[in-house]
Protein backbone atom coordinates (compact mmCIF):
# COMPACT_ATOMS: atom_id res chain seq x y z
CA UNK A 1 0.00 0.00 0.00
CA UNK A 2 2.88 2.26 1.18
CA UNK A 3 4.90 1.32 -2.31
CA UNK A 4 1.22 2.61 -4.24
CA UNK A 5 1.50 6.02 -2.61
CA UNK A 6 4.95 6.47 -2.90
CA UNK A 7 4.55 5.79 -6.60
CA UNK A 8 1.94 7.79 -7.02
CA UNK A 9 3.75 10.97 -5.51
CA UNK A 10 6.78 10.16 -7.83
CA UNK A 11 4.36 10.39 -10.41
CA UNK A 12 2.16 13.21 -9.75
CA UNK A 13 4.69 15.65 -7.92
CA UNK A 14 7.25 16.12 -11.05
CA UNK A 15 4.10 16.68 -12.81
CA UNK A 16 2.71 18.75 -10.37
CA UNK A 17 6.03 20.92 -10.26
CA UNK A 18 5.82 21.75 -14.03
CA UNK A 19 2.49 22.44 -14.34
CA UNK A 20 3.08 25.46 -12.14
CA UNK A 21 6.46 25.91 -13.69
CA UNK A 22 4.88 26.16 -17.06
CA UNK A 23 1.82 28.38 -16.17
CA UNK A 24 4.03 30.66 -14.86
CA UNK A 25 6.01 30.79 -17.80
CA UNK A 26 9.14 29.97 -16.00
CA UNK A 27 9.06 27.05 -18.80
CA UNK A 28 7.67 28.84 -21.90
CA UNK A 29 4.92 26.89 -23.81
CA UNK A 30 6.97 27.06 -27.08
CA UNK A 31 9.46 24.28 -25.37
CA UNK A 32 6.71 22.44 -23.14
CA UNK A 33 3.34 23.08 -22.91
CA UNK A 34 1.84 22.60 -19.30
CA UNK A 35 1.04 18.50 -18.37
CA UNK A 36 -2.65 19.61 -18.15
CA UNK A 37 -2.88 20.83 -21.87
CA UNK A 38 -0.52 17.87 -23.12
CA UNK A 39 -2.93 15.51 -21.69
CA UNK A 40 -6.23 17.79 -23.10
CA UNK A 41 -3.90 18.06 -26.70
CA UNK A 42 -4.26 13.59 -26.35
CA UNK A 43 -8.01 13.53 -25.79
CA UNK A 44 -8.80 15.99 -28.55
CA UNK A 45 -6.12 13.85 -31.02
CA UNK A 46 -7.58 10.67 -30.24
CA UNK A 47 -11.16 11.82 -30.32
CA UNK A 48 -10.92 13.96 -33.58
CA UNK A 49 -9.26 10.75 -35.32
CA UNK A 50 -7.25 12.95 -37.41
CA UNK A 51 -4.08 10.77 -36.93
CA UNK A 52 -6.11 7.49 -36.70
CA UNK A 53 -4.76 6.17 -40.17
CA UNK A 54 -0.82 7.05 -38.27
CA UNK A 55 -1.83 4.96 -35.79
CA UNK A 56 -3.40 1.93 -37.29
CA UNK A 57 -0.39 2.01 -39.53
CA UNK A 58 2.45 2.21 -37.15
CA UNK A 59 0.70 -0.97 -35.15
CA UNK A 60 0.24 -2.65 -38.25
CA UNK A 61 3.47 -2.40 -39.35
CA UNK A 62 5.22 -2.71 -35.59
CA UNK A 63 2.24 -6.10 -35.15
CA UNK A 64 3.35 -7.67 -38.64
CA UNK A 65 7.49 -7.53 -37.11
CA UNK A 66 6.69 -8.90 -34.10
CA UNK A 67 4.48 -11.73 -36.02
CA UNK A 68 7.51 -12.45 -37.98
CA UNK A 69 10.60 -12.19 -35.84
CA UNK A 70 8.45 -15.00 -33.30
CA UNK A 71 7.89 -17.53 -36.23
CA UNK A 72 11.31 -16.91 -37.74
CA UNK A 73 12.92 -16.45 -34.46
CA UNK A 74 11.43 -19.38 -33.25
CA UNK A 75 12.50 -21.70 -36.49
CA UNK A 76 15.78 -20.25 -36.28
CA UNK A 77 16.26 -20.95 -32.47
CA UNK A 78 15.43 -25.09 -33.39
CA UNK A 79 17.39 -24.81 -35.98
CA UNK A 80 20.51 -23.59 -34.42
CA UNK A 81 20.00 -25.92 -31.35
CA UNK A 82 20.10 -28.74 -33.50
CA UNK A 83 23.01 -28.19 -35.20
CA UNK A 84 26.69 -27.70 -32.96
CA UNK A 85 28.42 -26.66 -35.52
CA UNK A 86 26.03 -23.37 -36.91
CA UNK A 87 25.53 -22.70 -33.02
CA UNK A 88 29.46 -22.55 -32.58
CA UNK A 89 29.22 -20.09 -35.41
CA UNK A 90 27.01 -17.69 -34.75
CA UNK A 91 27.79 -17.65 -31.20
CA UNK A 92 29.61 -14.11 -31.60
CA UNK A 93 26.95 -12.98 -33.37
CA UNK A 94 24.96 -13.04 -30.91
CA UNK A 95 26.98 -11.70 -28.82
CA UNK A 96 27.64 -8.13 -30.47
CA UNK A 97 24.40 -7.83 -32.24
CA UNK A 98 22.95 -5.36 -30.32
CA UNK A 99 25.98 -3.29 -30.00
CA UNK A 100 25.54 -2.41 -33.47
CA UNK A 101 23.75 0.48 -34.89
CA UNK A 102 20.99 -1.94 -36.59
CA UNK A 103 19.23 1.92 -37.76
CA UNK A 104 22.75 2.66 -39.55
CA UNK A 105 21.31 -0.21 -42.38
CA UNK A 106 17.59 1.77 -42.92
CA UNK A 107 19.64 4.03 -45.69
CA UNK A 108 20.17 1.00 -47.49
CA UNK A 109 16.60 -0.66 -46.48
CA UNK A 110 15.34 2.34 -48.40
CA UNK A 111 17.67 2.14 -51.40
CA UNK A 112 17.17 -1.48 -51.60
CA UNK A 113 13.33 -1.59 -50.88
CA UNK A 114 12.01 2.02 -51.54
CA UNK A 115 9.85 4.15 -49.00
CA UNK A 116 7.50 1.76 -48.23
CA UNK A 117 6.26 -0.53 -45.17
CA UNK A 118 8.88 -2.56 -45.86
CA UNK A 119 12.42 -0.70 -44.40
CA UNK A 120 10.74 -0.30 -41.78
CA UNK A 121 8.77 -3.70 -40.82
CA UNK A 122 12.33 -5.02 -41.55
CA UNK A 123 14.20 -2.96 -38.89
CA UNK A 124 11.54 -3.84 -36.43
CA UNK A 125 12.28 -7.48 -37.64
CA UNK A 126 15.64 -7.08 -37.40
CA UNK A 127 16.04 -5.82 -33.91
CA UNK A 128 13.52 -8.46 -32.59
CA UNK A 129 14.62 -11.27 -34.01
CA UNK A 130 17.79 -11.84 -32.13
CA UNK A 131 16.04 -11.75 -28.82
CA UNK A 132 13.34 -14.38 -30.19
CA UNK A 133 16.12 -16.58 -31.20
CA UNK A 134 18.50 -15.76 -27.87
CA UNK A 135 15.68 -16.80 -25.91
CA UNK A 136 14.52 -19.97 -28.01
CA UNK A 137 17.78 -21.56 -27.33
CA UNK A 138 17.99 -20.57 -23.90
CA UNK A 139 14.67 -22.30 -23.40
CA UNK A 140 15.64 -25.52 -25.55
CA UNK A 141 18.57 -25.16 -23.38
CA UNK A 142 16.93 -25.64 -20.11
CA UNK A 143 14.79 -29.09 -21.30
CA UNK A 144 16.97 -31.67 -19.83
CA UNK A 145 18.92 -34.08 -21.68
CA UNK A 146 17.51 -37.17 -19.84
CA UNK A 147 13.51 -35.99 -20.47
CA UNK A 148 14.21 -35.83 -24.05
CA UNK A 149 15.09 -39.65 -23.90
CA UNK A 150 12.47 -40.50 -21.71
CA UNK A 151 10.29 -39.40 -24.58
CA UNK A 152 12.05 -41.31 -27.40
CA UNK A 153 11.66 -44.12 -24.76
CA UNK A 154 8.21 -44.04 -24.41
CA UNK A 155 7.70 -43.61 -27.85
CA UNK A 156 6.01 -40.09 -27.68
CA UNK A 157 5.27 -38.72 -31.28
CA UNK A 158 6.77 -34.52 -31.72
CA UNK A 159 3.67 -33.36 -31.16
CA UNK A 160 3.17 -35.09 -27.85
CA UNK A 161 7.15 -34.24 -26.92
CA UNK A 162 7.05 -30.78 -27.55
CA UNK A 163 3.66 -30.07 -25.65
CA UNK A 164 4.64 -32.33 -22.84
CA UNK A 165 7.97 -32.23 -22.34
CA UNK A 166 9.70 -29.48 -24.03
CA UNK A 167 7.20 -26.73 -24.01
CA UNK A 168 6.72 -26.77 -20.14
CA UNK A 169 10.89 -26.12 -19.58
CA UNK A 170 10.99 -23.95 -22.70
CA UNK A 171 7.72 -21.84 -22.24
CA UNK A 172 9.38 -19.18 -19.66
CA UNK A 173 12.51 -18.47 -21.70
CA UNK A 174 10.04 -18.23 -24.93
CA UNK A 175 7.86 -15.83 -22.82
CA UNK A 176 11.17 -13.29 -22.18
CA UNK A 177 11.78 -13.34 -25.70
CA UNK A 178 8.52 -12.64 -26.36
CA UNK A 179 8.53 -9.47 -24.35
CA UNK A 180 11.99 -8.70 -25.94
CA UNK A 181 10.82 -9.11 -28.98
CA UNK A 182 7.83 -7.14 -28.92
CA UNK A 183 9.68 -3.26 -27.36
CA UNK A 184 12.16 -3.78 -30.09
CA UNK A 185 9.94 -4.52 -32.55
CA UNK A 186 8.30 -0.78 -31.05
CA UNK A 187 11.55 1.06 -30.90
CA UNK A 188 12.54 -0.73 -34.23
CA UNK A 189 9.05 0.44 -36.57
CA UNK A 190 9.27 3.85 -34.60
CA UNK A 191 12.79 4.53 -35.02
CA UNK A 192 12.70 3.97 -38.53
CA UNK A 193 9.50 6.11 -39.21
CA UNK A 194 11.77 9.32 -37.46
CA UNK A 195 14.50 8.65 -39.52
CA UNK A 196 12.66 9.15 -42.34
CA UNK A 197 9.06 7.70 -43.88
CA UNK A 198 5.76 9.17 -45.19
CA UNK A 199 3.30 8.01 -42.51
CA UNK A 200 3.31 6.62 -39.24
CA UNK A 201 3.07 8.17 -35.81
CA UNK A 202 7.13 8.80 -35.97
CA UNK A 203 6.77 10.80 -39.50
CA UNK A 204 3.43 12.49 -37.65
CA UNK A 205 5.97 13.81 -34.66
CA UNK A 206 8.72 14.89 -36.71
CA UNK A 207 6.09 16.63 -39.07
CA UNK A 208 4.28 18.52 -35.99
CA UNK A 209 8.29 19.06 -34.78
CA UNK A 210 9.43 20.63 -37.68
CA UNK A 211 6.37 22.86 -37.59
CA UNK A 212 6.39 23.86 -34.47
CA UNK A 213 3.55 22.56 -33.52
CA UNK A 214 3.75 21.60 -29.83
CA UNK A 215 -0.52 20.73 -29.55
CA UNK A 216 0.11 17.89 -31.78
CA UNK A 217 3.52 16.48 -31.33
CA UNK A 218 3.44 16.67 -27.37
CA UNK A 219 0.34 14.46 -27.28
CA UNK A 220 1.59 12.02 -29.79
CA UNK A 221 4.85 11.63 -28.00
CA UNK A 222 2.61 10.90 -24.84
CA UNK A 223 0.62 8.48 -26.83
CA UNK A 224 3.51 6.57 -28.26
CA UNK A 225 5.09 6.64 -24.69
CA UNK A 226 1.35 5.12 -22.90
CA UNK A 227 1.21 2.76 -25.69
CA UNK A 228 5.01 1.02 -25.49
CA UNK A 229 4.74 1.25 -21.17
CA UNK A 230 0.81 -0.21 -21.15
CA UNK A 231 2.07 -3.37 -23.72
CA UNK A 232 4.94 -3.63 -21.57
CA UNK A 233 3.55 -4.14 -18.34
CA UNK A 234 0.18 -6.06 -19.52
CA UNK A 235 2.88 -9.00 -20.79
CA UNK A 236 4.91 -8.74 -17.51
CA UNK A 237 1.49 -9.15 -15.41
CA UNK A 238 0.85 -12.00 -18.11
CA UNK A 239 4.70 -13.15 -17.18
CA UNK A 240 4.37 -13.00 -13.66
CA UNK A 241 0.53 -14.80 -13.78
CA UNK A 242 1.66 -18.18 -15.37
CA UNK A 243 4.75 -18.30 -13.18
CA UNK A 244 2.50 -18.40 -10.10
CA UNK A 245 0.28 -21.16 -11.99
CA UNK A 246 3.36 -23.04 -12.42
CA UNK A 247 4.52 -22.94 -9.01
CA UNK A 248 1.46 -23.62 -7.71
CA UNK A 249 2.04 -26.91 -9.91
CA UNK B 1 40.49 -30.35 -38.84
CA UNK B 2 38.47 -27.57 -40.05
CA UNK B 3 35.71 -28.48 -37.81
CA UNK B 4 38.13 -28.17 -34.70
CA UNK B 5 39.79 -24.53 -36.55
CA UNK B 6 35.72 -23.52 -36.55
CA UNK B 7 35.26 -24.41 -32.97
CA UNK B 8 38.46 -22.44 -31.92
CA UNK B 9 38.08 -19.38 -33.88
CA UNK B 10 34.39 -18.99 -34.76
CA UNK B 11 34.27 -14.74 -35.33
CA UNK B 12 36.76 -15.21 -37.80
CA UNK B 13 34.87 -17.85 -39.87
CA UNK B 14 31.71 -15.92 -39.15
CA UNK B 15 33.21 -12.45 -40.51
CA UNK B 16 34.27 -14.55 -43.65
CA UNK B 17 30.70 -16.13 -44.13
CA UNK B 18 29.21 -12.36 -43.48
CA UNK B 19 31.76 -11.08 -46.28
CA UNK B 20 30.54 -14.05 -48.91
CA UNK B 21 26.84 -13.24 -47.91
CA UNK B 22 27.64 -9.39 -48.53
CA UNK B 23 28.84 -10.11 -52.30
CA UNK B 24 26.40 -12.39 -53.11
CA UNK B 25 23.49 -9.56 -52.38
CA UNK B 26 26.03 -7.37 -54.01
CA UNK B 27 25.52 -9.46 -57.17
CA UNK B 28 21.81 -9.74 -56.37
CA UNK B 29 20.35 -6.08 -55.79
CA UNK B 30 23.10 -4.58 -58.11
CA UNK B 31 25.36 -1.46 -58.08
CA UNK B 32 22.37 1.36 -57.64
CA UNK B 33 22.40 0.28 -54.06
CA UNK B 34 25.37 -1.37 -52.80
CA UNK B 35 28.94 -1.92 -53.20
CA UNK B 36 30.82 -4.53 -52.68
CA UNK B 37 32.76 -5.14 -49.72
CA UNK B 38 36.35 -4.25 -51.05
CA UNK B 39 34.72 -1.35 -52.61
CA UNK B 40 33.68 -0.25 -49.84
CA UNK B 41 36.69 -0.75 -47.37
CA UNK B 42 38.69 1.22 -49.97
CA UNK B 43 36.41 3.86 -50.10
CA UNK B 44 36.40 4.17 -46.24
CA UNK B 45 40.16 4.19 -46.58
CA UNK B 46 40.04 6.60 -48.62
CA UNK B 47 37.59 8.63 -46.16
CA UNK B 48 39.95 7.96 -43.51
CA UNK B 49 42.95 10.05 -45.23
CA UNK B 50 40.51 13.40 -45.69
CA UNK B 51 40.59 15.68 -42.90
CA UNK B 52 37.24 16.46 -42.94
CA UNK B 53 35.98 13.09 -42.34
CA UNK B 54 38.33 13.03 -39.13
CA UNK B 55 36.43 16.45 -38.19
CA UNK B 56 33.45 14.21 -37.83
CA UNK B 57 34.90 11.27 -36.45
CA UNK B 58 36.00 13.42 -33.48
CA UNK B 59 32.95 15.38 -33.31
CA UNK B 60 30.75 11.82 -32.93
CA UNK B 61 34.23 10.42 -30.26
CA UNK B 62 33.54 13.74 -28.05
CA UNK B 63 29.85 13.46 -27.85
CA UNK B 64 29.98 10.13 -27.38
CA UNK B 65 32.85 10.02 -24.38
CA UNK B 66 30.68 12.79 -22.50
CA UNK B 67 27.27 10.70 -23.24
CA UNK B 68 29.00 7.45 -21.83
CA UNK B 69 30.13 9.60 -18.75
CA UNK B 70 26.97 11.21 -17.85
CA UNK B 71 25.29 7.89 -18.55
CA UNK B 72 27.90 5.94 -16.33
CA UNK B 73 28.23 8.33 -13.42
CA UNK B 74 24.17 8.57 -13.06
CA UNK B 75 23.46 5.25 -14.04
CA UNK B 76 25.73 4.45 -11.28
CA UNK B 77 24.47 7.18 -8.62
CA UNK B 78 20.74 5.92 -9.58
CA UNK B 79 21.46 2.02 -8.86
CA UNK B 80 23.35 2.58 -6.07
CA UNK B 81 20.93 4.47 -4.45
CA UNK B 82 18.21 2.22 -5.15
CA UNK B 83 19.92 -0.97 -4.37
CA UNK B 84 21.16 0.44 -0.74
CA UNK B 85 17.30 0.65 -0.19
CA UNK B 86 14.85 -1.84 -0.37
CA UNK B 87 11.65 0.57 -0.18
CA UNK B 88 12.97 3.38 -3.04
CA UNK B 89 13.89 -0.09 -4.86
CA UNK B 90 10.72 -1.16 -4.99
CA UNK B 91 8.74 2.23 -5.69
CA UNK B 92 11.47 3.17 -8.76
CA UNK B 93 11.86 -0.61 -10.29
CA UNK B 94 8.76 -0.46 -12.63
CA UNK B 95 9.77 3.17 -13.52
CA UNK B 96 13.00 2.28 -14.66
CA UNK B 97 11.67 -1.24 -16.64
CA UNK B 98 9.53 0.30 -18.46
CA UNK B 99 12.15 3.51 -19.14
CA UNK B 100 13.91 0.03 -20.75
CA UNK B 101 11.02 -0.11 -22.86
CA UNK B 102 9.82 2.99 -24.51
CA UNK B 103 11.18 3.93 -28.01
CA UNK B 104 13.59 6.51 -26.87
CA UNK B 105 13.86 8.08 -30.45
CA UNK B 106 10.19 9.65 -29.18
CA UNK B 107 11.60 12.07 -26.95
CA UNK B 108 14.26 13.41 -29.67
CA UNK B 109 12.19 16.60 -30.35
CA UNK B 110 12.01 17.58 -26.80
CA UNK B 111 15.62 17.17 -26.54
CA UNK B 112 16.02 19.56 -29.33
CA UNK B 113 13.43 21.84 -28.15
CA UNK B 114 15.02 21.74 -24.78
CA UNK B 115 19.15 22.15 -26.02
CA UNK B 116 18.48 23.38 -29.39
CA UNK B 117 20.66 21.80 -32.38
CA UNK B 118 24.42 21.28 -31.63
CA UNK B 119 26.51 19.12 -29.26
CA UNK B 120 24.35 19.45 -25.90
CA UNK B 121 21.71 17.83 -27.84
CA UNK B 122 23.74 14.75 -28.85
CA UNK B 123 25.14 14.27 -26.04
CA UNK B 124 21.58 14.07 -23.74
CA UNK B 125 20.34 11.89 -26.61
CA UNK B 126 23.57 9.63 -26.43
CA UNK B 127 23.16 9.43 -22.59
CA UNK B 128 19.50 9.08 -22.53
CA UNK B 129 19.77 6.12 -24.30
CA UNK B 130 22.99 4.76 -22.11
CA UNK B 131 22.24 5.64 -18.63
CA UNK B 132 18.57 3.33 -18.49
CA UNK B 133 20.57 -0.38 -18.59
CA UNK B 134 23.55 0.77 -16.47
CA UNK B 135 20.89 1.88 -13.53
CA UNK B 136 19.29 -1.60 -13.52
CA UNK B 137 22.45 -3.76 -14.24
CA UNK B 138 23.32 -1.72 -10.82
CA UNK B 139 20.46 -2.01 -8.83
CA UNK B 140 19.76 -6.14 -9.85
CA UNK B 141 23.70 -6.48 -9.40
CA UNK B 142 22.88 -4.70 -5.45
CA UNK B 143 19.99 -6.98 -4.56
CA UNK B 144 22.39 -9.93 -5.78
CA UNK B 145 25.17 -9.19 -3.33
CA UNK B 146 24.80 -11.79 -0.57
CA UNK B 147 23.03 -10.38 2.40
CA UNK B 148 25.80 -11.39 4.76
CA UNK B 149 28.44 -9.51 3.36
CA UNK B 150 26.53 -6.37 4.10
CA UNK B 151 25.64 -7.41 8.03
CA UNK B 152 29.54 -7.94 8.22
CA UNK B 153 30.11 -4.04 6.94
CA UNK B 154 27.15 -3.42 9.30
CA UNK B 155 29.07 -5.30 12.38
CA UNK B 156 32.24 -4.11 11.39
CA UNK B 157 30.50 -0.37 11.45
CA UNK B 158 31.50 0.59 8.52
CA UNK B 159 30.29 3.70 7.33
CA UNK B 160 28.04 4.05 4.25
CA UNK B 161 30.72 5.45 2.02
CA UNK B 162 33.22 2.76 3.37
CA UNK B 163 30.49 -0.22 2.91
CA UNK B 164 29.74 1.08 -0.59
CA UNK B 165 33.37 1.37 -1.99
CA UNK B 166 34.77 -1.97 0.08
CA UNK B 167 32.00 -4.21 0.08
CA UNK B 168 29.21 -3.42 -2.49
CA UNK B 169 31.14 -2.46 -5.41
CA UNK B 170 33.85 -5.01 -5.92
CA UNK B 171 30.93 -7.59 -4.88
CA UNK B 172 28.40 -6.29 -7.77
CA UNK B 173 31.02 -4.94 -9.92
CA UNK B 174 30.56 -8.04 -12.80
CA UNK B 175 27.12 -7.36 -13.20
CA UNK B 176 27.63 -3.54 -13.38
CA UNK B 177 30.29 -4.28 -15.56
CA UNK B 178 27.89 -5.91 -17.84
CA UNK B 179 25.41 -3.06 -17.65
CA UNK B 180 28.39 -0.75 -18.81
CA UNK B 181 28.82 -3.26 -21.56
CA UNK B 182 25.24 -2.49 -22.61
CA UNK B 183 24.96 1.06 -21.56
CA UNK B 184 28.21 1.63 -23.90
CA UNK B 185 26.82 0.15 -27.17
CA UNK B 186 23.45 1.92 -26.88
CA UNK B 187 24.77 5.29 -25.59
CA UNK B 188 27.02 4.99 -29.29
CA UNK B 189 23.86 4.09 -31.02
CA UNK B 190 21.77 7.21 -28.78
CA UNK B 191 24.71 9.53 -29.97
CA UNK B 192 24.55 8.88 -33.70
CA UNK B 193 20.96 8.46 -33.65
CA UNK B 194 20.86 12.17 -31.96
CA UNK B 195 23.56 13.49 -34.09
CA UNK B 196 21.14 12.21 -37.31
CA UNK B 197 18.30 14.76 -36.26
CA UNK B 198 19.69 17.78 -34.24
CA UNK B 199 23.49 17.63 -35.69
CA UNK B 200 25.51 20.10 -38.89
CA UNK B 201 28.82 17.48 -37.94
CA UNK B 202 29.62 14.41 -36.65
CA UNK B 203 28.93 10.46 -38.50
CA UNK B 204 25.36 11.11 -38.31
CA UNK B 205 24.84 13.91 -40.01
CA UNK B 206 27.30 12.24 -42.82
CA UNK B 207 24.63 9.14 -42.86
CA UNK B 208 21.78 11.78 -42.56
CA UNK B 209 23.18 13.93 -45.73
CA UNK B 210 24.27 10.95 -47.66
CA UNK B 211 20.73 9.36 -47.47
CA UNK B 212 19.58 12.47 -48.85
CA UNK B 213 21.93 12.73 -51.77
CA UNK B 214 21.74 9.22 -52.42
CA UNK B 215 25.32 8.56 -51.91
CA UNK B 216 25.80 4.98 -51.45
CA UNK B 217 29.83 4.98 -51.13
CA UNK B 218 29.58 7.61 -47.77
CA UNK B 219 26.43 5.68 -46.99
CA UNK B 220 27.88 1.91 -46.61
CA UNK B 221 31.97 3.07 -45.70
CA UNK B 222 30.27 5.06 -42.70
CA UNK B 223 28.07 1.94 -41.69
CA UNK B 224 30.76 -0.24 -41.86
CA UNK B 225 33.07 2.29 -39.87
CA UNK B 226 30.26 2.23 -36.87
CA UNK B 227 29.70 -1.46 -37.28
CA UNK B 228 33.40 -2.14 -37.15
CA UNK B 229 33.77 0.31 -34.19
CA UNK B 230 30.95 -1.49 -32.32
CA UNK B 231 31.64 -4.54 -32.73
CA UNK B 232 35.17 -4.60 -31.61
CA UNK B 233 34.35 -2.65 -28.94
CA UNK B 234 32.36 -4.68 -27.71
CA UNK B 235 34.51 -7.95 -28.15
CA UNK B 236 36.96 -6.00 -26.32
CA UNK B 237 34.28 -5.59 -23.27
CA UNK B 238 32.78 -8.70 -23.36
CA UNK B 239 36.30 -10.28 -23.14
CA UNK B 240 37.22 -7.96 -20.04
CA UNK B 241 33.20 -9.31 -18.84
CA UNK B 242 34.13 -12.71 -18.94
CA UNK B 243 37.55 -11.84 -17.26
CA UNK B 244 35.39 -9.98 -14.14
CA UNK B 245 33.14 -13.39 -14.19
CA UNK B 246 36.16 -15.85 -14.19
CA UNK B 247 39.08 -14.59 -12.15
CA UNK B 248 40.83 -17.52 -11.85
CA UNK B 249 40.74 -17.88 -15.76
CA UNK B 250 39.94 -21.55 -15.93
CA UNK B 251 37.50 -22.41 -18.70
CA UNK B 252 34.09 -21.83 -18.19
CA UNK B 253 32.75 -24.54 -20.52
CA UNK B 254 35.17 -27.66 -20.21
CA UNK B 255 35.18 -30.13 -23.44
Amino acid sequence: MHIVFYRLVAVFLPLTILEILCREHVIKPLILPAPSRILLGLWSVVAKGAFNAAILKTLANVGLAIVLSIAVGIAAGAAIHRSRHLRALLEPLFSTYYAIPIYAFYPLFIVVFGLGDAPQVLIGFMLAVVSMIVGTLAGLDSVPAVLGKTARVMQLGPVKTLRSVTMPYAAPYLFTGVKLAVAYAFIGVIGAEFIMSGTGLGYEIRFAYDNLDNDVMYPLILLILIIAVAINMSLDRWDRVLKSRRERG
Amino acid sequence: MMRRIIYAHPAPFFVIILLVLWQIVFWLVGRNALLPPVETGLYLVSLLQTERFWGHISETGAAFVIALAIAVVTGLATGLALGMNRTMAEVFEPFLLAGNSVPKIALYPIVLLIFGIGMPAKIAFGAIHGVVPVAIFTLTACNNVPPILLRAAATMQLTRWDTIRSVLLPAALPDIFSGIRIGFSLTLIGTILGEMFGSQRGLGYLLMTAIGLHNVHVIMSVTLLLVLVAATANALLLAQDRRLRNPGGAPQEPG
